[in-house]
């Protein structure tokens, strides 16, 4: 017996005493396995450029994605305003999903509420599950508006929101004037970045075209202020802080429009906050007034983009910028926008970032990279390793559209370090896993579940993305901005000096490289 | 001292009851009476805890409750090992539950094994417009040809399947034939039927039942050599390895366990356990309907135990034996004796450390009363407790073998009435899930995830108790718990001024 009170072995090291150990060979009599050889036999061949071809033309199956599903989205859009309490009109099995992926990303709670439709709801509608919803939750979690988004099952049933809602006011679910912006967020279209998009324009639709018909629309009346919108990223907590840190810095008006960086990132005092931060639902609404709005991520505003552009003020997206160049676009468009010029401070920072950059540089250069996730992070990526001399080789996105394909390209294409590199959208993981054994390349950037390709197929992780469950607050970590691009560079370097240090290891045999001065 | 120490029984049970009456306020009348049901003080002498379950959970309140698709992939069917389960839908469900449970496994993943894969039909607009059984066809083709040793599959209907109607369990025949008899079980475990997860573990059992067993027939010839002996391991999901440390204490006393149900299990075990002399059913909620069924229609005793903390452990170890001859008994009494130093010294070394500590749970399954046990055993206290998704016969078999007068019960418990109870009660610690785990850590009360063990375990026999009484320890006498309040904001601390 291997456990005791003084050394107690958990599932780590329990099972590999001798007692697990014949147990487990013993189990294997009632487990009709697969002979040893022919497991193998069928593993190398899962290898090959045949299986490839294979693995490549499936049609219908869908094997471990890199997307989910639209109502996160929206929830994540959500909690971005004050006092906002996502209300999810649907099954409810959906809404505690969504509320363990954000815990399990980033280890806070996550207050979200379902109408909880079963099958009469299926059978007569959920009318009366968003009537004694929205009663029950606005009486209980005081919140200052209800967020309303729905699952697949309330699409398919065909549930109307708008009139819903409308119906659920005249009952007194909530008093009349109090906000509930919707959107249709039906999960079997796009994925959650769509969702995003959805939610965060519904809730300005709200605000800024008459709250569904109950008041006048807003009437624009320019200002200088500057709307900024982050997209459905990992690194909210980090990133926004980042921005906005930046934009007080080059003294700038600004609003960022679903700015959930605190409710992610609440301390722990003794006080659970339900609520924490937000964009202020008069900023909300005044955000219509603004010189123009940022999005840091394209295919997350897709539709919520030209919705601003109709009310009169410029847009302009970026796709998830990292790096100096990313960086300096967007100083450079602020500036332009705002009329403020950059101060010396963000030119130190970006010197460097530069300086950083030159030094480490011969340990990246020409080092092959696969990278997979959401399309604007996939080429913020991209386009950070050209600047490092470095070669993407694979990227590829499964919500990644024709338009993000071209695009992408186009990035590539412009850069000597992207001539070899392929674009992948609409694919999957286990495409990926065939992509990295046929074409291998030194390291792979994506989020955990890239950690079964890594043991498969031997390629080093760096966990950038969403979700990152299984390694702990790297989204307070900022990506966005020049000392952003320090964090993912840091990132980078350790794990290629990592894999320098293990190939070096065997002492003895390889260890002439074992060196302290890098 | 805890309050429970601090108090009398009938003091514990007003202060409980009028807990109740305040947090139901909060509610509009007609969501305050349903409510009202499902909060209660248990009773000495009752036979159940005083609350109705099973019930819808009420629209617009944080419930911690899944769905049918959660119970019946998420729970029973996701960790059968060597069978391709597809999430049949729109991409979230699969995604959402892709290796968040820790089924532990031996094999070699996406060549003959496949828990943690995620496989999906990643339903489109026009899936939902065409209906998906042309699709399912065609991917049932592809994992045929992609995943060769695969030896068998399941299709995990999402909400849309039942809402489109379509016809999965004829795909399901059809494919069978075509693939020379392979298995292949379509489950109707929507998201929106039933009321929690806990329909799923039925839905899944039944399509055991028919599409596994009744495939094979009664008759089916064993393809081992029976013994006096064969046992099932049911209901233990092998979380962190849990039926593992279990099997070995079953193996230890002379048992041979030719099936483990779900954890680390196979379609060969599913298919062999009609042959086992005793069924030996850990999570009853989810599985006492294929005990049932194959009790009728097998003759095969079943019997529940709890491995969690030696005292249940002990007892559960003599009541399967007691199915057997004295060569199993002996055997049982050996293995108690064996562990004794072990459960000596655990219990020597982190008793003192919890002695009068109070825990309030909120778990789903069995764990609401199994492990008031071994908490017990540490010399803690259970002073709330509650399921997710129980039956009344969850609540019966709590009120009979586990709980004490007073206690507080709380059935489907939401995040608003959860927070009240324990701001109130002030445990020492709570054990529920990861959606309630950093809201009360929040609050600077210790918590442990009783669902996935905080990525730990096993919790379960007596290699797990160690495990169970580290992780109890280390929750509650986290230095962590002192650093809560700036100093300059604790009030409960005057420092004196310079001037004084």
């Amino acid at each position: 017996m291997a456990q005791s009170a003084e050394h107690v072995l958990d599932h780590l090291e329990l099972f590999r005493g001798p007692e697990y150990q014949q147990m487990l060979a013993n189990k294997k009599a009632f487990e009709n396995c697969r002979d040893s050889a022919e497991v193998e036999r069928v593993r190398e061949w899962t290898k090959t450029p045949e299986y490839r071809e294979k693995n490549f033309s499936r049609e219908a199956l869908t094997i471990n994605p890199a997307k989910a599903c639209q109502p996160l989205g929206a929830v994540f859009a959500s909690v971005g305003f004050e006092r906002t309490l996502p209300f999810v009109h649907g099954s409810q099995g959906c809404v505690a999903y969504y509320r363990s992926h954000l815990s399990r990303h980033f280890k806070e709670p996550s207050s979200c509420v379902s109408s909880s439709m079963t099958e009469d709801a299926a059978v007569f509608g959920g009318l009366n599950n968003m009537i004694d919803g929205l009663a029950n939750s606005y009486n209980m979690y005081k919140p200052g508006m209800i967020a309303v988004s729905t699952t697949c099952m309330a699409e398919v049933i065909g549930d109307d929101l708008n009139a819903f809602i409308k119906t659920s006011k005249e009952k007194g679910s909530v008093p009349a004037d109090f906000d509930v912006p919707f959107a249709h967020t039906p999960a079997f279209v796009g994925s959650h970045i769509t969702g995003y998009d959805n939610a965060l324009k519904g809730i300005l639709e709200h605000f800024w075209d008459g709250k569904a018909g109950t008041v006048p629309k807003l009437e624009r009346k320019p200002n200088d202020k500057i709307n900024f919108i982050g997209g459905f990223d990992g690194y909210t907590v980090g990133n926004l802080r980042e921005i906005k840190r930046i934009f007080e810095l080059m003294g700038i008006e600004y609003t960022v429009l679903a700015d959930n960086s605190e409710v992610f990132d609440t301390p722990t005092d003794g006080e659970f906050r339900m609520y924490d931060g937000g964009t202020t639902l008069e900023d909300a609404a005044n955000a219509v007034h603004a010189k123009a709005t940022i999005s840091m991520q394209q295919w997350c505003t897709e539709k919520t983009l030209p919705f601003i552009a109709e009310h009169g003020h410029e847009v302009v997206a970026f796709n998830h910028p990292v790096g100096v160049s990313a960086t300096d676009d967007f100083l450079v468009a602020l500036s332009r926008i705002s009329g403020k010029d950059i101060p010396e401070e963000l030119a130190r920072e970006r010197g460097r970032l530069v300086d950083a950059m030159a030094d480490s540089s011969a340990h990246i250069h020409g080092k092959k990279f696969a990278i997979y996730g959401d399309p604007d992070l996939c080429y913020g990526l991209a386009a950070f390793l050209l600047e490092l001399g470095a070669e993407p080789t694979h990227v590829l996105s499964t919500n990644g559209n024709k338009a993000w394909e071209k695009k992408t390209k186009a990035l590539l294409a412009g850069s000597t370090f992207g001539q070899n590199c392929h674009v992948y959208p609409g694919r999957d993981l286990w495409h990926m896993r065939s992509l990295l054994f046929t074409e291998p390349v030194d390291f792979l950037i994506g989020n955990t579940y890239g950690k079964y390709l890594e043991r498969d197929t031997g390629t080093p992780l760096i966990r950038i993305g969403f979700p990152v469950f299984d390694r702990h607050h790297h989204h307070r970590s900022p990506v966005w901005g020049y000392q952003g691009a320090m964090n993912v560079l840091v990132k980078i370097l350790d794990k290629i000096f990592d894999e320098l240090d293990k190939k070096a290891s065997l002492v003895g045999r390889t260890d002439y490289s074992f060196d302290i001065i890098r | 001292m805890s309050l429970a120490t601090t108090q009398s029984i009938p003091e514990i049970r007003a202060r409980n009851k009028e807990l109740i009456e305040e947090v139901l306020k909060v509610y509009p009348e007609k969501t305050a009476k349903r409510r009202a049901k499902h909060l209660n003080v248990h009773e000495t002498g009752k036979s159940d805890c005083g609350v109705k379950s099973n019930l819808k959970s009420i629209p617009g309140v944080m419930t911690i409750r899944g769905c049918a698709y959660a119970g019946s992939k998420g729970v029973v069917w996701g960790p059968i090992k060597d069978m391709v389960h597809i999430s049949h839908g729109p991409v979230g469900c699969g995604q959402y539950s892709w290796g968040s449970r820790r089924n532990y496994y031996v094999g070699t993943t996406g060549i003959d094994t496949f828990v943690t894969l995620q496989f999906t039909s990643d339903f489109q607009e026009k899936d939902i417009v065409f209906g998906g059984d042309k699709k399912l066809n065609k991917l049932i083709d592809e994992v045929q040809e992609l995943f060769p040793l695969n030896n068998g599959i399941t299709i995990q209907s999402e909400c849309p399947i039942g809402l489109i109607g379509d016809d999965i369990e004829a795909v399901s025949r059809a494919k069978s034939k075509e693939y020379d008899g392979k298995t292949i079980v379509p489950v109707r475990c929507e998201g929106f039927r039933g009321v929690s997860q806990s329909l799923g573990h039925h839905i899944a059992n039944d399509a055991v039942r028919d599409w596994i067993f009744d495939k094979n027939g009664p008759d089916s010839k064993p393809k081992f050599e029976p013994t006096a002996y064969d046992v099932a391991i049911i209901g233990d999901y092998n979380i962190g390895g849990d039926a593992w440390s279990s099997r070995i204490l079953l193996e230890e006393m002379g048992l041979r366990v030719i099936a483990q149900w779900s954890g680390d299990g196979s379609l060969a075990e599913l298919e062999a356990t009609p042959k086992a002399k005793l069924n030996i059913l850990h999570c009853y909620r989810s599985m006492n309907y294929i005990s049932r069924h194959m009790e009728e229609k097998f003759g095969i005793p079943w019997c529940e135990y709890n491995f969690f903390g030696p005292s249940k452990i002990e007892e559960s170890l003599r009541k399967i034996a007691s199915y057997f001859d004295d060569r199993i008994r002996e055997g049982a009494e050996r293995v108690i004796e064996k562990y004794q130093p072990l459960v000596n010294a655990v219990i020597a070394k982190y008793q003192p450390r919890l002695q009068g500590k109070t825990v309030m749970l909120f778990v789903g399954g069995l764990r609401p009363r199994h492990v008031i046990g071994a908490y017990e055993d540490l010399g803690m206290e259970v002073i709330g407790t509650g399921y997710e998704f129980g039956h009344n016969d969850d609540y019966q078999r709590t009120a009979q073998h586990y709980v004490k007068d007073s206690t507080l019960i709380y059935d489907d418990v939401n995040g608003y009435e959860f927070e009240r109870f324990v701001e109130k009660l002030k445990p020492d610690l709570v054990g529920s899930g990861i959606k309630e785990k950093y809201v009360f850590q929040k609050m600077g009360v210790p918590f442990r995830q009783m669902h996935s063990w905080d990525y730990s375990g096993p919790y379960h026999g007596y290699d797990g108790f160690a495990v169970f009484a580290r992780d109890m320890d280390m929750a509650v006498n986290s230095p962590i718990w002192r650093k809560l309040k700036a100093p300059w904001k604790d009030v409960s601390k005057p420092r004196l001024l310079a001037a004084e």
